[in-house]
């Protein structure tokens, strides 16, 4: 409930404070037609903004702000902008520059993405953006609690009218729901509920930093997976493979269970009870992917199911028990990959691993994602190449016959959803003399035991001479 | 025998060759060190199936505790592990782990898995403490190859190390992952006696310091060393009896029990039971009488007068046996000797436990041991047994002496308590070995001289032992030829079934890990029911971290260790009257559980219950052993309640009693909606095979928390009392 009233306090304050601002790059842009479509029917909100934005300044612009409440700012997992170019038929899309800014005199702490256009904007030119933006953690179950026979019900908050530095001067927005079960939807004239879609607008000509606030309502059973933490190590072998030891803990993040649980009902009436609750999980493996493993803390789980293809493999695994909310579990997937698919040779001579970020179960957030990438022992200056920010560190990590030690690139990113599942690179100098290392260890540790007993068999030790 | 007739032309050919040639004594060395490392690798190798079947994880009850401490060891230090008070066992009492365990498997586990790690091997504790069994296992079988090269002979040492290798009776403690206690004792027990033997042999005081080494690890593995401390006494006794005193036998026994003794005190859960308890006063009592006897010869030494020595050595006699049981009197009224416990009267009297400790009587492993399980452990080592003790009689020793006492009292122990034909493996082994050995030799010396007779005409060649045999083999020549081929065939066949059987035994028997159940399904597939890790995993994930889960004391350790929360009672069952309360919360009506439960601070209750998938070692099989031990503290709880004519039912035809117990609720809890089998009324008990006789049960302070996918745990929590506002 503060949560609402503090939303509200932002709107008018944003109304009386904005009319009187002046921004001496905002007032250049205008927004002649922007369309929002929000998918609720996950717990990973996905929006599709479509803006027509026009240069009415008398200066080319060179980029545009997108502007994001607070609340919104915070689970904001990904921002990713397309400038469409040409006309209907032959429509093609160039992606465009997103990155974060900050405004000096941003408006109750909105938070914003600069656009960088492909080619500046001249006066009185338009262009079209699709913009696609990633929320995640911003559907509220309600009630928080839950008993096994209901169903789960969530609240999403967002703003009839898309918030933006710019003067919009047509708009509509559009919810669409997983069921046809809405419980209710704040009504900011015009507003209609068809289905499984509820339609806000059109509205003509908000001014800048508008903010109509809006609460939907509605029955979300999807599975909430929410991965607290992902720690991904793969370690790189010269001999010919990857291992990949991911390491999960899993809960679901939905309205809370309540009260008993009981198996009877679970298994004999499955389609009316612990609806919102969920016991598979689907992972998605490279091809060729081979000796997998899926355990826990205490052993193997048996329960999952492995279907390997050119394209990609499927593991289709169960945790131990099903997952109700605010339930947890925790497990390891282990997988090797051949070396060849994913290690290469640069130009320059360094070597290259090129592998998917994020994580390779479906529909799931990552509160916290760990990728360690364990580099051979002896090798030297590694840098790591994504197409987004993330904490980079190095640590060592010994492992069997190690004596130096293996680097390991640590890249660490917050907040993570599928959309993150980019190939990214690491390079690294690695001089191939050093594979030999650890056989010519064993070797030598074995001739030398040999020797030594040869020595000792013939060596007379006795004091006393017999 | 082959590389003998090398012709002379290619060693003239090539030196390397010539020097390359093995001398016969090489040979046989070579045979011998080959034989024994294949013997060593089929050891660890044959304990493997449970690693192959199922994955590498740890066995049944006691080793989950095992597990759970080795990992705290691992991660804390030994300090740390030392002092650990354990505060989620025996709630409200806790526990102090290091002055109640004997510590020295943990600590091994823990040595293996620090050297491999600085060896930069970098493996799992898991996986050490589930190949230290295994691995030990095979260190055995080196101990029984020098133990029987002792008493006998090397052939004899290296049957007695194939024969142990393999023997069910050992297997069953020794697969990979049954981490127990007896998993390094018995190589600890075996190395014990090996080294003391030795020390009687030779009355040296370097193998007698091994000896007491020896002891000191046994000690501080397993409690069995009571075993150790008996039987090396009796065996001095009888020497000393027999008149086989010596000077070695001073020096082996004296040096072995002190340097013993004072090694035990280190271990604190052991302490001063040495010098304190009624079972270790045997060993105290010869160390008293050898001193006599010391005395004795030397006063018989100086005296040279018969008839004076005669009267000293009856007055001295006669004071010394009464000072010894003046002593001993006042100590045990003193109360400074503790009495024996109940485990030692029980393996002295098999019918003590019955009568008056149903908690040692309810373990299925202290029941008296059926004649099927000998043949099924033994197989042909029961009737070889025999015959080895007629070969020891034949050739008595110092030795022989020692492994017939060894395994006679062994043996009696195994036929009170099932566990302890553990014990009685090794000696059985060995001088079943002796039987082969000595069979075979006999055999083949037939054989060879025969053949030898006929070419060189002497009989010089053949060792000068066998003199007596070659008398009798020139009386009757082809008779015996065809005979001893006959036997030795029939030896061979005894020996291969021997080994199909042990074979598939530990295939077939011994190679479940107990903790996940597997069944063949209707097409022939397995089926895998991992129940109990499933509700464990629940339990670790989904309760609050501080929440007390009471449940019948069996599961304890695996609630500990594998679902990391505090239980109120467990495997180590030392305190019987907290056993008994919660027997007795089991068998009450749920109103009467209620407040038990909430005096011992209960927040969940777990219960095992097979009925869905006629999984039979469930708690309600068990019940009558929980109403037994709570109405052995509390006499409310009586037996005749919960059984109609003195049957134990649960169907319709059961006692009110049972109906309505805690125990019986929990177990059926909305079981009477189910079917369980096409063609059968609702609430069909698979595992009983009856329809339960209380299908309507209603809980009142207790809810359904968790129920696992074949409903093999149901894990029920105790709702907080009502607000009486």
């Amino acid at each position: 409930m503060a949560a609402r009233n503090w939303i509200f306090a932002v709107a008018v304050a944003v109304a009386v404070f904005l009319s009187l601002s002046t921004f001496s790059s905002a007032q250049d842009l205008q927004i002649v037609n922007a369309e929002r479509r929000i998918d609720l029917s996950s717990h990973i909100v996905k929006a599709f903004l479509t803006l027509k934005v026009e240069n009415i300044g008398k200066d080319p612009a060179a980029d545009m702000l997108l502007a994001f409440p607070p609340t919104q700012i915070k689970n904001l997992a990904m921002v990713q902008a397309l400038a469409v170019m040409g006309k209907k038929k032959k429509k093609t899309y160039l992606p465009l520059d997103v990155k974060p800014t900050e405004q000096p005199d941003a408006p109750n702490d909105a938070g914003y993405f600069l656009v960088s256009f492909a080619t500046p904007l001249g006066p009185g030119e338009t262009v079209t953006l699709e913009v696609l933006y990633i929320l995640t953690h911003s559907l509220e179950p309600f009630p928080v609690e839950i008993t096994q026979s209901e169903s789960q019900l969530v609240y999403y908050h967002d703003s009839a009218v898309v918030l933006s530095p710019y003067h919009v001067k047509q708009q509509t927005t559009f919810f669409k729901t997983p069921s046809t079960r809405v419980e209710s939807f704040t009504s900011v004239e015009p507003a209609n509920r068809a289905g499984k879609e509820i339609k806000y607008g059109p509205y003509e000509d908000r001014a800048p930093y508008s903010y109509a606030p809006v609460i939907v309502h509605f029955e979300n059973n999807s599975p909430f997976a929410v991965v607290e933490e992902l720690v991904r190590e793969i370690e790189i072998s010269h001999w010919g493979s990857l291992q990949i030891t991911e390491n999960y803990r899993l809960t679901h993040g939905g309205a809370r269970h309540k009260g008993v649980f009981s198996r009877v009902e679970y298994q004999s009436r499955r389609s009316i009870t612990g609806s919102s609750s969920f016991n598979a999980l689907l992972a998605v493996l490279p091809p060729r992917v081979n000796s997998v493993y899926y355990r826990d803390d205490i052993g193997n789980i048996s329960t999952s199911h492995l279907r390997t293809g050119f394209k990609k493999s499927e593991l289709e695994f169960e945790p131990r028990y099903p997952l109700f909310g605010g339930w947890r579990a925790t497990f390891v997937i282990g997988y090797r990959v051949p070396l060849e698919d994913y290690l290469f040779e640069a130009p320059d001579g360094r070597r290259y691993l090129n592998f998917t970020f994020g994580c390779p179960l479906v529909e799931t957030i990552v509160n916290k994602l760990t990728l360690k990438v364990v580099l051979p022992e002896g090798s030297k200056d590694p840098s790591a190449v994504l197409p987004f920010t993330v904490n980079q560190d190095l640590q060592v990590k010994y492992s069997y016959l190690d004596i130096v030690g293996r680097t390991v690139v640590v890249l660490q990113k917050d907040n993570v959803v599928p959309t993150h599942n980019v190939p990214f690179q690491v390079y690294y100098t690695f001089k191939p003399i050093y594979m030999l290392a650890e056989p010519l260890m064993l070797v030598s540790a074995f001739f030398f035991v040999f020797v030594t007993s040869l020595a000792y068999v013939h060596i007379d030790l006795n004091i006393v001479k017999k | 025998m082959g590389a003998k007739k090398a012709s002379p032309d290619l060693l003239n050919s090539s030196f390397s060759f010539k020097s390359l040639k093995l001398k016969t004594k090489q040979q046989e060395l070579l045979l011998r060190v080959s034989i024994l490392g294949l013997v060593y690798v089929l050891a660890f190798i044959a304990r493997l199936f449970s690693v192959l079947r199922y994955e590498s994880m740890i066995h049944e009850f006691d080793p989950y505790f095992n597990y759970r401490t080795t990992l705290y060891l691992t991660e804390k230090g030994f300090y740390e592990f030392w002092n650990w008070f354990d505060s989620e066992s025996w709630y409200p009492l806790g526990r102090i782990i290091g002055g109640t365990l004997y510590p020295g498997l943990m600590v091994t586990a823990a040595l293996i898995y620090w050297t491999l790690r600085f060896l930069r091997f970098f493996v799992h504790i898991r996986e050490v403490c589930v190949l230290t069994a295994p691995f030990f296992a095979s260190n055995t079988t080196i101990v029984a190859y020098f133990f029987g090269k002792e008493i006998w002979d090397t052939g004899a040492g290296l049957v007695a190390a194939a024969l142990i290798a393999i023997c069910p009776g050992y297997i069953s403690r020794s697969v990979a992952g049954s981490y127990d206690n007896e998993a390094v004792a018995i190589f600890a027990l075996l190395l014990t006696f090996y080294l003391f033997v030795k020390a009687v042999k030779t009355g040296s005081l370097s193998w007698a310091l091994g000896s007491a080494f020896g002891y000191f690890y046994m000690v501080s593995a397993w409690g069995g060393y009571v075993f150790i401390i008996n039987l090396v006494p009796l065996y001095v006794l009888v020497l000393l009896i027999t008149g086989r005193y010596s000077m070695r036998l001073y020096v082996a026994y004296n040096c072995m029990y002190i340097l013993g003794m004072l090694l035990a005190m280190q271990i604190r859960f052991v302490g001063f039971q040495h010098v304190q308890s009624g079972e270790h006063m045997g060993a105290m009592g010869v160390f008293l009488l050898m001193q006599v006897f010391y005395f004795l010869d030397w006063v018989k030494y100086q005296l040279n007068d018969t008839k004076l020595f005669q009267t000293f050595l009856r007055i001295t006699v006669t004071s010394a046996i009464l000072v010894g049981g003046i002593a001993l009197g006042v100590g045990t009224a003193s109360g400074y000797i503790s009495p024996w416990t109940g485990r030692f009267y029980s393996l002295l009297d098999p019918t003590y436990a019955k009568d008056h400790i149903p908690i040692i009587a309810s373990v299925s492993e202290h029941q008296p041991t059926a004649w099927s399980s000998f043949m099924f452990d033994y197989h042909i080592l029961l009737f070889l047994f025999p015959a080895g003790l007629y070969f020891c009689f034949k050739r008595l020793s110092d030795a022989t002496i020692f492994i017939v006492m060894y395994g006679l009292t062994s043996l009696y122990f195994a036929g009170v308590m099932v566990r302890l034909i553990l014990v009685a493996t090794p000696a059985v082994c060995l001088i079943s070995a002796i039987a082969v050995s000595a069979t075979v030799k006999n055999l083949t010396s037939l054989l060879r001289t025969k053949q030898k007779v006929p070419q060189t005409g002497s009989t010089k060649g053949v060792g000068s032992s066998k003199s007596s045999s070659k008398v009798t083999l020139d009386q009757s020549q082809p008779f015996q030829k065809n005979g001893a081929i006959a036997l030795l065939v029939g030896v061979f066949y005894l020996l291969s079934r021997y080994a199909i059987h042990c074979t598939w035994v530990t295939s077939e028997a011994y190679s479940s890990p107990s903790i996940v159940l597997a069944a063949r399904g209707a097409h022939g597939n397995r089926i895998i029911f991992d129940d109990y890790r499933e509700a464990y995993y629940w339990l670790r994930q989904n309760t609050p971290t501080d929440a007390k889960v009471m449940s019948w004391w069996d599961y304890g350790y695996q609630i500990t260790a594998m679902g990391n929360r505090t239980v109120i009672v467990d495997n180590n069952t030392w305190n019987n009257t907290h056993i008994a309360t919660v027997g007795r919360a089991m068998s009450s009506y749920e109103d009467e559980a209620y407040d038990i439960m909430r005096s011992l601070d209960v927040n969940y209750v777990l219960v095992v219950f097979g009925g869905v998938t006629g999984y039979s070692s469930d708690d309600i099989n068990k019940f009558l052993w929980m109403v037994r031990i709570g109405g052995g503290v509390y006499p409310v709880i009586k037996e005749p309640d919960y059984l109609v004519n003195g049957e134990f039912r649960v169907d319709k035809g059961a006692s009110p009693k049972m109906l309505n117990c805690l125990m019986y609720k929990l177990c059926y809890y909305r079981f009477g909606e189910l079917v369980t089998e096409y063609g059968k009324p609702t609430g069909y008990d698979r595992a009983r095979g009856v329809e339960i006789g209380n299908k309507d049960i209603k809980l009142e302070h207790l809810e359904e928390a968790y129920t696992t996918s074949n409903w093999i745990v149901r894990i029920y929590r105790v709702k907080p009392p009502t607000n009486r506002l």
